[in-house]
């Protein structure tokens, strides 16, 4: 497997990280070298084994439904890039 | 003072021989001397500092002590702590004052320790030699041209360096360990689920676990037993009875079976090292140890595992970082998605991004049955290796890595050689199982060894136990570098 600059331009824009032209050369040989590492465990046969998630293999608790929160909206947003109105601001994205 | 252990200081403060706050100013004093040198800290706060100690002061005078209160500590910068800098060794969150503390946080305020400062880290827990953090590399106390190991270096190397006698720490792929063992000092990863990750950046949800480092496997049982616990706000908190991982310190190893897994001394293993890991196990035989012969054979396996569920869950977790509720935020942009793109290319070092995008790759449509299923089932392979190992032992030693450590840019350039020496700590993050680092001498170069413990499930104090023995028969654990 050898991945191609617009692989590497496709991946980049799923993880909306931002390559340059010039860095997109020396991340896709990065990015080859680790998958040539990676694919060694192709050759392993896995049939017929189970996929390991969790060390303990233990389900999801549930909790009851109740309050636990308390509302902090001024502490968090005191940390926030842009705020106003109790609101975290974004560019626009509906015309 | 500053060469004491935990249980030291904490004996110390109890007779009165010494107050909490002429603690904190001493151990203050050495890190504004030797730290320009180590960069072991992202942040210092001494009045903060001295009125956290001036407090503990307090409560000790209004007879409310308990074993630990006044002692003083360090948190990696990994755990959130309220009205601290909480930067991850990024410069996505070099802004960020966390707005509340992780459980750990918690447990150890309420046990009275005092937090001495952040400790300097590889960004969001993402290599193995500090060399990835936002504020600088980390020098290893023993020899300044070395790296102190990763992603824990600056906890190692504040222990080695005698400027706290405790510090948290967090272990993904051998973040505990392998600084640990780089450092000369004792680092313990539990049981994953053994400690609350609430609070805890998140890099790999499925193999991160918070550990204390310190000078001797005594104090890390003693730092244990405040850091594990249950805590429902972590889904995959262990409900298990509180334990006293101090309970079999003392218990004679006469009859311990200790494994020696033959893929840990094959081909790769530097000469030194495996001279000290054997000095080591032949003192466990004097103290009436049986060494049997193990296999794990998929070892080789954990690298190319993980190395996809790493960088999987990672690209998962940090696709929070987009500028938007806190953190970096790109200066112009034009649209929305490019202050997300524009954004995470600020904030996120090489490596950070080196592997979000292998992640992203790897959970792409059509590519997760041949990746993340695939690196899952051989996980279950490495778990099921261990479970056979520990039909035949109690438990099982070995290197934690290759060599000493290597020079400050000797593997930098290069992620593949740097992903390879992590070969001996993987697989027991895959398996969940805990593992441990003890001083256990030094190679050619001075440089220190670690011999690392793996235990089965909940093993832990029986992993001190064998360390503490250890330590009791040899005084690797009390050197320390002369700076």
């Amino acid at each position: 497997m050898s991945l191609t600059h617009q692989d590497v331009a496709r991946i980049a824009k799923l993880a909306r990280i931002n390559v340059s032209d010039e860095e997109i050369v020396a991340v896709g040989n990065q990015l080859n070298n680790i998958f040539g590492l990676i694919e060694k465990m192709q050759a392993v046969n896995t049939d017929g084994i189970e996929p390991m998630a969790h060390p303990q293999d233990v389900s999801l608790r549930l909790r009851e439904d109740i309050v636990t929160q308390t509302n902090q909206r001024e502490a968090f947003q005191a940390i926030a890039p842009q705020v106003e109105k109790g609101l975290f601001l974004v560019p626009k994205v509906i015309e | 003072m500053t060469n004491a252990t935990l249980k030291q200081l904490s004996q110390q403060l109890a007779a009165g021989a010494v107050s909490s706050v002429e603690l904190a100013t001493q151990y203050l004093d050495r890190i504004e001397a030797l730290n320009p040198q180590l960069n072991a800290f992202i942040t210092v706060d001494r009045a903060r500092t001295l009125a956290d100690a001036a407090a503990a002061d307090a409560a000790r005078a209004a007879g409310n002590a308990g074993l630990l209160t006044g002692v003083p500590m360090v948190h990696k910068d990994i755990f959130c702590q309220q009205g601290w800098k909480t930067s991850c060794g990024s410069r996505m969150l070099d802004n960020f004052i966390s707005p509340y503390s992780a459980h750990v946080v918690e447990q150890c305020n309420a046990a009275g320790l005092v937090t001495l400062g952040r400790a300097n880290m590889d960004e969001f827990a993402m290599g193995s030699s500090n060399e990835n953090s936002y504020y600088g590399a980390v020098k290893n106390p023993w020899d300044l041209k070395a790296i102190p190991g990763g992603s824990s270096g600056g906890s190692a190397a504040a222990v080695a360096a005698r400027l706290t006698p405790v510090a948290t720490a967090t272990d993904t792929g051998g973040s505990i360990r392998q600084p640990a063992s780089h450092c000369g000092v004792t680092g313990i990863k539990p049981t994953y689920g053994v400690v609350s990750r609430y609070g805890m950046v998140a890099y790999a949800s499925s193999l991160d676990q918070g550990g204390p480092i310190a000078q001797t496997a005594e104090d890390c049982a003693l730092m244990l037993n405040v850091m594990a616990g249950f805590d429902e706000r972590d889904s995959t908190s262990l409900e298990r009875a509180r334990e006293d991982y101090t309970r079999d310190l003392n218990q004679p190893l006469a009859g311990l079976r200790v494994g020696l897994p033959r893929e840990y001394f094959a081909d790769g293993l530097d000469g030194d090292v495996a001279k000290v890991i054997e000095d080591a196990v032949a003192e466990l035989k004097k103290q009436g140890a049986q060494v049997v012969d193990i296999s794990l054979p998929n070892t080789e396996l954990s690298i190319p595992a993980y190395y996809v569920i790493a960088p999987a869950e990672a690209s998962t977790n940090l696709s929070r970082y987009d500028g938007v509720r806190y953190g970096h935020r790109a200066a112009d942009y034009k649209d929305l998605v490019d202050m997300y793109e524009k954004t995470r290319a600020e904030g996120f070092g090489a490596e950070v991004k080196r592997r979000i995008l292998v992640g992203s790759y790897v959970l792409s449509h059509g590519y997760y049955d041949a990746y993340y299923l695939k690196a899952q089932k051989i996980r279950r392979l490495i778990a099921n290796d261990f479970t056979a190992a520990f039909a035949q032992c109690d438990v099982i030693l070995g290197p934690v890595a290759p060599t000493a450590a290597f020079n400050i840019g000797e593997k930098s350039g290069d992620p593949v050689q740097m992903y390879l020496s992590d070969i001996y700590t993987l697989s027991v993050n895959l398996a969940g199982l805990p593992g441990m680092s003890v001083p256990a001498g030094f190679d050619r170069q001075g440089r220190p060894v670690g011999l690392q413990i793996i235990g089965n499930y909940f093993g832990e104090a029986k992993m001190l136990n064998v360390a503490h023995q250890f330590q009791l028969a040899t005084d690797w654990h009390t050197r320390a570098p002369a700076l």
